[in-house]
């Protein structure tokens, strides 16, 4: 077989099915593209060769033995550095964090060592999931595929890098304000963010626990949804989790792919475009709505007025949150200690701790979710924040009882230079101006590629939100319109991504 | 719960960044203080344009779904041995967290 670091998931699945390539093949073929490129790319914080190689072979195995765990068992996958994996570092992107090695699996890890997906290594990101960029990473950026003087997007611009870059057919990412799908957008991927509390929260490092959700990052709408399956579900150990059955996504992005979208009606939102949205970025998105259109769905227009109000509400609550989420890092049971001199007390310790082991964002975010929740301003910053999002709520309400999906651009920009937002948070925040209202409401959203940008030739996302609990909509229309896209351009967005140099090692030549 | 007063746009001071990283635990440099004090004010000015966006009787919302109690069946299950627990400590001491001394800070 060719390259096999080529192969969609649901391809390698297939083959794997077939019995015409091994599990161990797919994953040291992963493990040769990431010796190749990954000095230049820098996805990744930590690999796990040896623990990938095992499970490979165990499930080489299973499938010789008739008995796979799952669709996807054999096929190798990157987990975002914010999830415990036992016995593999977990660090957050964080110096606080640096060399913790957890005593236990995320529930999503969990479940995908028993679907027996091989865990190739953990992913970069922005310290504590705090960032649009990477750049917040106290171990360096991640660079973006198309072009490496960029970013890959945040905060989990190592997993999208990942997969945009062939190092893995699968990644599992976490959204708070867009750190699945605006990193997708940018690097021209597929990202999910599924209905908060359709995947278990428990081992993933909390940033804003109303707001995290975690969901797949991959090169394909049917990857997203067949890794959604094996993820999601309900989890006693998570009490946000939600107890009741889900449909298949692989089945509806299967239905999805090549079907008629007649009497379908999308809502484009008003609020989500126009000024500070970058011309080739609404342009790409206007061509995939005609074609759409083309296919039998009405497009109407919808508003969602209190969206303008989003950006500000997001960043009260996330704050706040992670002010009090974030309080865990004392010194004291895991991670960094530094003890000053002298006699220190406890709190001493925990002070020139936290000075030396958390970056610039993570203390101006603790210290503004500090002011906002202190007393006497509790009302007016997180209490009013808390009642907005009803608000925003409310809106999503109104236009799903106009449009059965919601649509727009995923972030208004595409790739900017790494370094060019660093020393400006908010420029910084208004990437996630078009992802945080499905936050805030606890909605599902969608982003694939919806082409390049005129202007710069990068890559630019469509995004896609449904009702809460509708998942399978996301993948039943992204479906569609990814067929419909890959037929205009003869072929997936990600074949027209600069090939990168690979560097002279033995794997490389793989 | 005292009076809530008015959100006042881009006033926080050099010291109150001091006594909010004190409440957070955080020691901040010279330098950290200035550049806090000023970006924080920047981003607490642009926050501020939600106050009076929804009415006292808005409920707040804090999840898609509204969940009440969530509990689980009271029995015993698996849990992480005390080596397990241990394992990340900074310093450890016959099966316990050491830590250093908690008195002697003024409050």
């Amino acid at each position: 077989m060719s390259d096999l670091t080529r192969l969609s998931a649901a391809e390698a699945a297939h083959a794997l099915a077939a019995g015409s390539v091994t599990s161990v093949a797919l994953t040291e073929a992963a493990l040769g593209r990431i010796a190749a490129v990954d000095g230049e790319v820098a996805a990744f914080l930590h690999l796990d060769a040896e623990g990938a190689l095992a499970q490979a072979a165990a499930s080489d195995d299973r499938r010789a033995e008739g008995a796979p765990a799952s669709e996807l068992d054999g096929v190798p996958i990157a987990v975002k550095d914010v999830l415990a994996t036992s016995g593999l570092p977990t660090t957050c992107g964080s110096k606080i964090l640096q060399g913790w090695v957890p005593p236990y699996d995320a529930t999503v890890v969990a479940k995908l060592k028993a679907a027996g997906l091989p865990i190739l290594g953990k992913t970069n990101m922005d310290e504590f999931a705090m960032g649009s960029s990477t750049e917040h990473s106290a171990y360096g950026p991640t660079r973006n595929p198309w072009d490496l003087t960029r970013i890959p997007g945040g905060s989990g611009g190592g997993s999208a890098a990942a997969v945009a870059s062939y190092e893995a057919p699968l990644a599992i990412g976490t959204d708070t304000g867009g750190s699945i799908r605006q990193p997708a957008s940018v690097t021209g991927t597929v990202g999910m963010k599924p209905t908060y509390g359709g995947v278990s929260r428990y081992g993933l490092v909390a940033m804003a626990n109303s707001l995290d959700q975690v969901g797949p990052v991959t090169r394909t709408v049917l990857d997203a949804a067949l890794l959604h399956d094996v993820v999601g579900g309900h989890d006693p150990l998570d009490s946000t989790s939600i107890a009741q059955p889900w449909a298949s996504m692989a089945q509806a992005a299967r239905e999805g792919a090549g079907a008629d979208l007649t009497g379908l009606r999308i809502g484009v939102i008003k609020e989500l475009g126009g000024e500070g949205y970058q011309p080739g970025v609404q342009q790409a998105f206007a061509e995939a709505c005609d074609l759409l259109v083309g296919a039998g769905a009405e497009i109407v227009e919808v508003s969602c007025p209190n969206f303008v109000h989003a950006l500000a509400t997001y960043y009260l609550i996330m704050p706040c949150e992670a002010s009090s989420n974030l309080a865990k890092f004392d010194a004291m049971r895991y991670g960094l200690r530094v003890v000053p001199d002298g006699d220190p007390s406890a709190e001493d310790v925990m002070r020139a701790t936290r000075e030396a082991g958390f970056g610039a964002e993570v203390k101006r975010r603790i210290i503004l979710g500090t002011y906002a929740l202190s007393s006497g301003y509790y009302d007016a910053y997180y209490g009013q924040a808390q009642k907005v999002r009803t608000l925003i709520a409310r809106d999503f309400e109104a236009a799903f009882g106009a449009a059965d999906v919601l649509v727009s651009p995923t972030a208004p920009t595409t790739a900017f230079k790494l370094g060019e937002k660093l020393d400006d948070p908010l420029a910084m925040y208004l990437n996630d101006l078009a992802t945080i209202p499905a936050n805030l409401a606890g909605v599902p959203g969608l982003s694939l590629p919806s082409g390049l940008a005129a202007e710069d030739g990068l890559p630019a996302g469509f995004q896609i939100l449904a009702p809460a609990l509708a998942d399978d909509r996301c993948y039943r229309v992204g479906a569609a319109l990814e067929a419909l896209l890959t037929r205009e351009w003869g072929g997936p967005l990600l074949d027209r991504c600069p090939e990168l140099s690979t560097a002279l090692s033995p794997e490389g030549a793989r | 719960m005292p009076e809530t007063p008015s959100p006042q746009p881009g006033s926080l001071s050099r010291d109150e960044v001091a006594h909010l990283s004190s409440l957070a635990r955080i020691a901040l440099s010279d330098d950290e203080l200035d550049h806090f004090a000023s970006e924080l004010s920047v981003i607490l000015d642009s926050v501020a344009s939600i106050s009076g966006v929804a009415s006292d009787d808005t409920p707040p919302t804090s999840h898609a779904l509204p969940l009440v109690n969530v509990f689980r069946e009271d029995r015993v299950t698996a849990s992480l041995t005390q080596d397990e627990a241990l394992s990340g400590a900074p310093a450890s001491e016959q099966g316990r967290f050491s830590v250093p001394r908690i008195l002697g800070d003024e409050q």
